[in-house]
């Protein structure tokens, strides 16, 4: 597996020579403009909000799996600039703003707990650990909008079997990367950071469930959780978590970020449901981001076919 | 200093310009459309907007009452009804969205909605309010229910905003900072109310003794 590393400055990013030596007088000048650019700036950001994008690099050596829905993706501008990643705010186009500069490397993923060979994965070893797949998901938000996303990575099973869980390993138990330095916004989130999920284990063994490490061809944009998360197509989205550090196998149901902050509204099990409704609105539409009409939502997010098997016999109404 | 932000209180100028600048949200919203800029689910942007504009006028216009009080400032009782049809006007827009493009005319979802969302019940209801407010705004209609019973009706504008929060507060997933702002906004203008009604109700018992029969 190559990597081919982009300079960390582009040429466009430099500053010219002729201004960087007109700084002086730029400076003398800056405190009389500061006031007024300080209001035009505001007003400008008011009218034009920023739409920075973060260099990807270029993931080789992929290869085209066979999970692929044919549904014209969603534009990769739409992806990376309309997010829910609440550590970098609260509004959709916060993290691409605000998430520009997270330190993603070096990277460790820590998985202990109920497993024979407990170890730390740096993000080098991920990215080898097995062949990269390129999957075209579902991708549907708990709040109604769905995308077609091409996400790289492979099974989170092939990571689990080199730790080799025991029996009593049940569940598995995800943690985010939380550091306030970084996401000062965090704590305004309104929900408990780190962000942390968990899956029964059978879920996160079935093979749909992605250890993703990149989409659209590159690696991870930092807004979409880079380097490193889960994808899990059949649930609502906030069951994808995001820039993960530590994976615990574990015996009993592990503690869920938005089960937290209101168990009435977000279950343990999140799988998309059209005839399940979220309590405050209707899951039985959803809108594709680029589309006009709304769709309506399929039962696991289209995936019935390979999924539904591990909740036969479950109250679905109740274990929501 | 007075007089001159009364004269400029007073001006045509100033109302045309406010006028305008009344309609920059909206203006705003066609510029970002024609530059594709409205993010990548349009639908929801233009009705967070708009309602976030919707409630922004209605603090607007609940701020006048109080703050003609302060000296040279009296005229902008010039620009209440203004602001208040401005409010309407967001409202009426972001109504309109919803119908329109969220919803798509599915009267039967939208009814069934209504009933069983309680964040859109609170939030027609306070549309609902706004109408009669709206309809009833002109010279003509203040003479024709007369100014007491003019005033007990555009009362109906407290309600209103106090449903346009509410409407906002049970909508978001988990970041409750910006409606509770508006909330804390309302509270403030309501309060200053009581102060001016308690402060009034004084002011007209000592007039009734000082003036006994």
């Amino acid at each position: 597996m190559l990597i081919k590393h982009t300079p960390e400055l582009k040429g466009s990013e430099q500053t010219p020579k002729q201004v960087y030596l007109q700084r002086r007088k730029f400076l003398a000048g800056l405190s009389l403009a500061a006031g007024a650019s300080l209001a035009g700036k505001q007003l400008w950001n008011l009218l034009a909000p920023s739409a920075g994008v973060h260099a990807s690099t270029k993931l080789t050596g992929v290869v085209k799996s066979s999970y692929r829905i044919d549904e014209s993706q969603t534009p990769y501008e739409d992806a990376t600039h309309y997010n829910n990643f609440y550590e970098f705010g609260t509004d959709k186009s916060d993290p691409a703003k605000n998430a520009q500069n997270f330190r993603t490397s070096p990277w460790t993923v820590t998985v202990d707990g109920e497993v024979k060979k407990p170890r730390k994965f740096s993000m080098d070893e991920i990215l080898k650990l097995a062949p990269l797949e390129e999957r075209v998901y579902r991708h549907r938000c708990v709040e109604g909008w769905s995308m077609i996303v091409p996400w790289i990575g492979y099974s989170f099973g092939e990571l689990a079997k080199l730790v080799e869980p025991t029996p009593k390993a049940r569940y598995v138990a995800f943690e985010s990367y939380y550091d306030p330095g970084q996401m000062p916004l965090g704590s305004r989130a309104g929900i408990q950071l780190p962000y942390v999920d968990g899956l029964r284990l059978d879920e996160a063994l079935h093979p749909l469930a992605l250890l993703t490490v990149g989409m659209y061809g590159e690696t991870l944009p930092n807004q979409d959780g880079a380097p490193v998360r889960m994808i899990l197509p059949w649930k609502y989205g906030f069951k994808s978590i995001k820039s993960l550090v530590r994976i615990r196998f574990v015996k009993n149901e592990p503690p869920v970020t938005w089960n937290l902050a209101n168990s009435h509204e977000y279950g343990f099990y999140s799988n998309v449901n059209p005839t399940v409704d979220h309590p405050r609105w209707s899951q039985a539409k959803e809108r594709r981001l680029g589309e006009f009409f709304k769709r309506p939502t399929l039962l696991f997010n289209g995936y019935a076919d390979q999924v539904a098997g591990l909740y036969a016999g479950m109250d679905l109404r109740k274990n929501f | 200093m007075k007089r001159l932000l009364e004269r400029i209180l007073l001006s045509r100028w100033t109302k045309v310009s406010v006028f305008f600048l009344c309609l920059a949200p909206l203006a705003r919203l066609l510029w970002l459309a024609l530059h594709h800029r409205l993010t990548a689910n349009p639908i929801e942007f233009i009705t967070h907007a708009t309602g976030d504009w919707v409630l922004r006028f209605l603090l607007l216009t609940l701020a006048i009452t109080p703050l003609r009080r302060l000296p040279g400032l009296a005229p902008l009782i010039r620009y209440r009804r203004m602001l208040g049809l401005f409010a309407f006007f967001y409202a009426f827009l972001h109504f309109s969205i919803w119908i329109g493009l969220d919803q798509f005319f599915a009267w039967d979802d939208m009814w069934r909605d209504v009933q069983k969302r309680r964040y859109i019940t609170v939030g027609f209801g306070g549309f609902l309010l706004l109408i009669p407010l709206a309809i009833t705004s002109t010279a003509g209609w203040i003479r024709r229910l007369g100014g007491r019973r003019w005033q007990q009706l555009h009362r109906a504008i407290y309600f209103a905003a106090a449903a346009g929060v509410v409407h906002y507060y049970w909508l978001v997933k988990s970041d409750v900072r910006k409606p509770v702002a508006y909330g804390a906004a309302l509270a403030v203008l309501l309060f200053l109310r009581i102060d001016l009604w308690l402060s009034s109700r004084k002011q007209r018992r000592e007039t009734a003794r000082s003036f006994p029969g």
